[in-house]
């Protein structure tokens, strides 16, 4: 791996007796998009904050371009990071936040205040250069916090759940001016957030991390579509688990009996689970599909209707089958009103076994 | 819910009661310091700055003015410094006998004065530094200090965590991050902890009496006029002190509320 720019080699973080960060191995290429993602708790944070030199592995060691960083204080390090509070300083104006970073690596007062100024057209803020910090907006302050973490001109940038104080339409527009700004200056933007739908957005891989360890690493449509291991199941999207017992494998298939039947299963490649073991498949609720009338065949479960969330275009609902467990199923909201679910009790579950996902017992 | 205007009126009173019960004596020390008069009696005579002219040719009152406010400016920066420096170790770092130092700490303030300046003397008596001008700042200073790091400690509560990372971050040292970040934002706590200090210190009696010696200070030489006779020089000395310390802890207020005020407007 010459051209990683970053590598965790079996990295571990300890806080005392709890194990924050276990055993990380990955590395992040120059120019990428990584998010790291997961629950709170998960180690994420502490995570970026090694790359960063605000904590200090316990074992192992962090590289950035081949060299050991475990003991680089955190000021020797060009690895600037944006906050989830922002950490902008309110003693300072807009321009002198972001000179701060300048300032500090000894560049001189009127060069300092040319770019720093440059920085704030560039995100759109210049006319707020001299104004106080308490009143700009929560936009206008994300932006100040990005122009004073790129001013220096890293290879890095750290972005810690940078967007989370913000409301959901802003999010969006700060979400696309963050791709077109790594894609423009080709840094390498990591990216900490437990937001799938920020990871997905903007990532080019995502990595998914569950108590100190990563679950998976791939690109989001990888990740969306054939999680590696059920908690990535749960965590990302709308997917249905079912678990059983492998009846019978043709190497291509497996037929896996649950409380609820027996269902068909294409492997996708890597597992190769023998008759007899435990096993458990996904089936994202949109790739579901909802009758009235019992399918002639395949994969099938007899469901009534429980209740139905609606955000728009798409309804997600949430069936109950015979053995008491949940089922949901994302349909368009107008193939729905076509249906008249409210006056039917039953209802079927069906899909193609082709778009099931195989993850192996655990 | 209406608030109950009688009960907003009957506060109201009862608050400017309270306000009377204080003010009311400095209120007519300092109108019977331009009374001709020589006893404090009404009605009052006729107006006159001959008080103020007293103190102003007494050699005595002008030494303990020096003395006071050598004192009053050295304690205020030690006690200061000391304050700021034991904050920033407790908020910056945590270590197991915490709790005690913390106690040890706000100690001072707990101890009744007379205690304090009694084992002042004794040990200052003993170790022959006795009767010197920074042998009342030294005192001072004790007393004075862990007021100071309240102040400090408090405004350090209220700032973000990440600030100072986010200094070292930016590719500050710790000591450059502590001089760009921590005492900037310190400032006003650090400026009001600055005036509270010199005028608890202008003002304070006990200690300095026990221990002052021949140098003394203002209060020192309010008791001796006091005690000597009685006269309305003691008056206008008494204002002069007054409107001293009142200045200090009026700005020390006006500082702190200020700063909070421009930090809590616009949000958003």
């Amino acid at each position: 791996m010459a051209d990683a720019l970053v590598e965790f080699d079996s990295v571990v973080k300890k806080f005392g007796d709890f194990t924050a960060v276990e055993r990380m191995n990955f590395t992040i290429d120059e120019g990428e998009f990584v998010a790291i993602m997961g629950p709170s708790g998960c180690g994420k944070t502490t995570t970026l904050r090694m790359l960063a030199g605000l904590e200090e592995p316990s074992e192992g060691e962090v590289r950035m371009q081949g060299r050991v960083m475990n003991a680089v204080p955190a000021h020797e390090r060009d690895t600037p990071l944006v906050w989830q509070s922002l950490a902008l300083f309110p003693f300072l104006n807009a321009r002198e936040n972001v000179e701060f970073g300048l300032q500090m690596r000894g560049v001189d007062a009127a060069a300092r205040r040319k770019k720093a100024l440059d920085w704030l057209d560039r995100l759109e803020i210049g006319e707020f250069a001299e104004r106080n910090i308490s009143s700009l907006s929560g936009g206008q302050k994300q932006r100040v916090a990005l122009a004073r973490s790129l001013v220096t001109e890293p290879r890095i940038l750290l972005l810690d759940e940078p967007l989370s104080a913000l409301d959901a339409n802003l999010v969006i527009r700060m979400q696309s001016m963050l791709t077109r700004l790594q894609r423009e200056l080709g840094i390498t933007f990591v990216y900490v957030t437990h937001s799938q739908s920020e990871a997905f957005a903007m990532a080019d891989r995502v990595v998914i991390m569950s108590r100190g360890r990563i679950a998976q690493i791939g690109a989001p449509k990888d990740i969306y579509r054939a999680p590696d291991n059920r908690f990535v199941a749960e965590f990302v999207g709308r997917n249905n688990i079912i678990s059983g017992k492998i009846k019978s494998s043709s190497g291509k298939s497996v037929l896996i009996n649950g409380s609820l039947g027996d269902f068909k299963v294409s492997l996708g490649g890597r597992a190769k689970p023998s008759p007899g073991d435990e096993g458990s498949f996904v089936i994202a609720a949109d790739l579901v599909h909802l009758s009235s009338k019992k399918p002639r065949a395949g994969n099938q479960i007899e469901c009534s209707l429980i209740s139905e969330e609606f955000i728009g275009s798409v309804v997600t609902l949430f069936l109950e089958a015979k053995d008491g467990s949940e089922f949901k199923v994302q349909i368009q909201e107008r193939e729905l009103a076509d249906m008249d679910l409210k006056h039917m009790g039953k209802v079927f579950v069906s899909w193609d076994p082709e778009r099931a996902h195989y993850i192996g017992a655990d | 819910m209406k608030p109950d205007r009688l009960l907003k009126w009957f506060l109201y009173g009862y608050l400017g009661l309270v306000f009377v019960f204080i003010f009311s004596p400095i209120l007519f020390s300092i109108i019977f310091s331009f009374n001709s008069d020589r006893f404090p009696t009404i009605p009052l005579g006729g107006f006159t700055l001959k008080w103020y002219k007293t103190i102003w040719q007494d050699p005595d009152v002008w030494e303990a003015a020096r003395t006071s406010l050598v004192v009053s400016f050295s304690v205020a920066t030690i006690a200061t410094f000391l304050g700021f420096t034991t904050a920033y170790t407790d908020y910056r770092y945590r270590f197991k006998l915490k709790p005690l130092y913390l106690a040890l700490i706000l100690l001072p303030p707990t101890i009744p004065l007379i205690i304090m300046a009694l084992a002042m003397l004794a040990w200052f008596a003993k170790i022959g530094l006795s009767g010197q001008v920074f042998s009342i700042i030294i005192a001072h200073t004790v007393l004075t200090a862990p007021f100071a790091m309240a102040i400090i400690r408090l405004r350090l509560s209220q700032m973000d965590e990440s600030l100072e990372s986010a200094a070292w971050n930016l590719g500050a040292s710790q000591w450059r991050a502590l001089r760009r970040v921590i005492i900037p934002f310190c400032r006003p706590a650090i400026i009001s902890s600055f005036c509270l200090t010199a005028a608890v210190s202008f003002d304070e009696f006990a200690i300095a009496w026990f221990i002052s010696g021949l140098n003394k200070t203002i209060p020192v030489v309010i008791l001796e006029i006091v005690t000597g006779n009685i006269d309305p020089q003691v008056n206008a000395i008494g204002s002069f002190v007054f409107l001293t310390s009142m200045t200090l802890v009026i700005i020390a207020q006006m500082v702190l509320m200020t700063k909070n005020k421009t930090e809590k407007g616009k949000n958003g």
